[in-house]
């Protein structure tokens, strides 16, 4: 460990004060995150590959699989899309409200997305919805299908690109862009060849958290699809309807694939991000 | 490629930066703009480079109304305090970045390139990133990529402001040279009295949103316009209600003509020698003296002396209530 000649540098009464502390940190960590994720590891593997074979070669479970992902990628784009833009809005800008903005951008993290998925039905839904029978009547359904799961998605994850990327943007400071336009940049050239470069490091960091938050979205979606099977449900409530029906291996197995998936989007993005960045 | 500031002015909130500010800068010069921090010379500045609007008057730049022009049409080299360098371009890409932003043919960036990365001697450099530079270094990058694009002027905001005094010291010799090279119209923005003395040839000075004199570095030290240019210039000593440098006093033994005064402190600094005469009236008053000045007086401290100011030299009256600025706007050494 690198930190091994540090501790030996410290005075010799502070060292089981630092163990203590550090077998704290594993313990919590270890009975908290560790340990249960590898039991839904162990679970799904009880009975050897045959359970993942069920899935894969269920329909409604590859649709579903499917679907989610499609929900996820959709909802990650238009998020590092707004969330890029409402960061520079607010690092960039000064505005009347900005303070409000601000606020209300955490509001996706501390609502529940029960709530968030009822919201959305209220404005959206088909049939007494406030804004829904409008569009409906127009020919597009909200509620019960592919859009409002998109949305309650995006809601959901908001904030994630927003807070990568702020203090970023404020560690860079402005004048790089300055110095671009002196140079003749338009605004388009400045942000795609001096300001996106500067923050490349957290979008990309943004971007996995919103991809791992959006596979794993249960409530809010689950009160905005409707849950119809081999249509709009999801991976997340095939794993609580396994569950129910007492398929045990089914949702351990999927629940398996979408840890998976997360923990390996963080592990790629840890790898890649330069150890010194500056 | 003159530069004409007519009337600008510019607040932030209740804070006048300009106020009603005219300049003519004139073309191919090196002009400084001088003034405290806080003056509104920065500001100025980044209004000639429309990185910041006024909120009136005209700005016109070879001619042209450039008021409401943004910074990329503006054509003009901006060398900031901290440099500005992109951090993820190698030293090549960030001189060619106005070039490849115009759009010019890949053999002829590469050409201006080596000549530009040549001019400010950082041949050897080019593919290294901005963060392996030293601060010389970095600010010579961000001159050649300022002059790539062929500004029709040259803006450097406190160029030398981040960099130790000795790097300092040779990149103003650096830049004068430079200068007179390629004799682009340049401003720059110093609040070092020194610098702007050493480089410019014409010297604006900025004090509390207005312009207090322009003129060249000598008009200045020798016909101050007024009591803050002359205490921005260099050191004051006051003597009576007169401002005088104190090198520009004379002493004597002899009783002869001249304010009566006893020499209280002897203090000798490298080549020169500050001794402090308190007058009659109980003035104290600082005069400097080379070291064989002094040896010829033969004095020491509570010697009887006299005061008087040496023929044709500027002094400046006095207002009223100016002694409380004295130690605020002594320049230090």
């Amino acid at each position: 460990m690198a930190d091994s000649s540090i501790a030996a540098r410290t005075p010799v009464g502070r060292r089981p004060g630092r163990h203590v502390l550090r077998a704290v940190v594993v313990a919590y960590l270890f009975f908290l995150v560790a340990w249960p994720l590898y039991l839904v590891g162990r679970n799904a593997f009880a009975d050897g590959i045959s359970s993942f074979q069920d899935i894969l070669t269920d329909p409604d479970v590859t649709h579903a699989l499917r679907l989610t992902v499609v929900i996820a990628v959709v909802a990650v784009v238009i998020n590092t899309v707004f969330g890029v833009g409402i960061s520079l809005l607010l690092v960039r800008y000064d505005f009347p409200g900005k303070r409000a903005l601000n606020a209300l951008l955490d509001m996706p993290l501390s609502v529940s997305p029960i709530v968030v998925g009822l919201a959305l039905i209220l404005v959206y839904g088909g049939r007494d919805g406030w804004f829904g029978p409008t569009l409906e009547a127009a020919g597009f359904q909200i509620i019960f299908a592919v859009p409002g799961m998109v949305m309650a998605t995006v809601f959901v994850a908001l904030p994630l690109v927003i807070r990568e990327v702020v203090p970023v943007l404020q560690e860079v400071g402005d004048e790089q862009e300055q110095a671009a336009r002196s140079l003749g940049a338009n605004a388009w050239q400045t942000f795609r060849r001096i300001t996106l470069p500067s923050i490349k490091w957290g979008v990309i960091y943004g971007v996995v958290l919103s991809l791992a938050r959006s596979l794993g979205e249960f409530g809010a979606v689950k009160v905005v699809s409707g849950n119809v099977l081999g249509d709009t449900r999801t991976a997340t409530l095939v794993v609580e309807e396994k569950y129910l029906n007492f398929d045990k291996g089914g949702a351990y197995a999927t629940a398996f694939l979408l840890a998976l998936v997360a923990v390996a989007c963080i592990i790629v993005v840890s790898v890649l991000r330069p150890k010194e960045e500056r | 490629m003159s530069i004409e500031i007519s009337h600008v002015g510019k607040r932030f909130a209740d804070f006048v930066a300009l106020d009603d500010v005219s300049v003519s800068i004139p073309a191919g010069r090196l002009t400084a703009l001088l003034g405290p921090s806080g003056g509104g010379k920065s500001t100025l500045l980044r209004i000639i480079a429309g990185l910041e609007r006024a909120d009136t008057g005209r700005v016109e730049i070879d001619g042209v109304d450039a008021t409401a022009l943004p910074p990329q049409q503006r054509n003009v080299g901006f060398v900031f305090q901290h440099y500005a360098a992109f951090k993820h371009l190698s030293v090549r890409r960030n001189v060619a970045f106005g070039l490849e932003i115009r759009k010019r043919p890949t053999e002829e960036i590469r050409r201006r390139v080596d000549e530009l990365l040549a001019l400010v001697h950082l041949e050897q450099f080019g593919d290294r990133l901005p963060t392996q530079l030293s601060g010389g270094q970095r600010q010579r990058m961000a001159l050649a990529r300022a002059l790539a694009v062929e500004p029709t002027v040259l803006l450097l905001d406190e160029p030398f402001g981040a960099l130790d005094a000795k790097v300092r010291k040779e990149l103003r010799d650096w830049l004068r040279r430079l200068h007179d090279e390629v004799h682009v119209t340049t401003v720059f923005v110093t609040h070092d009295q020194e610098e702007a003395l050493e480089v410019a040839d014409e010297i604006v000075v900025i004090n509390e949103g207005r312009v207090e004199q322009i003129g060249s570095p000598d008009d200045l030290y020798d016909r101050p316009a007024n009591e803050f240019v002359m205490r921005f210039l260099g050191p004051v000593t006051q003597l009576g209600d007169q401002l005088v440098r104190p090198h520009d006093l004379r002493l004597a033994v002899d009783p002869a003509d001249g304010v009566p005064g006893r020499v209280s402190r002897i203090t000798r600094i490298g080549f020169e020698i500050r001794v402090e005469v308190t007058t009659a009236d109980g003035q104290s008053v600082t005069v400097t003296l080379t070291r064989n000045e002094f040896l010829a007086l033969n004095i020491e401290t509570g010697t009887d002396v006299r005061l008087r100011i040496a023929p044709d030299t500027p002094t400046t009256q006095l207002s009223t209530h100016a002694p409380t600025l004295r130690t605020a706007l002594t320049p230090t050494h």
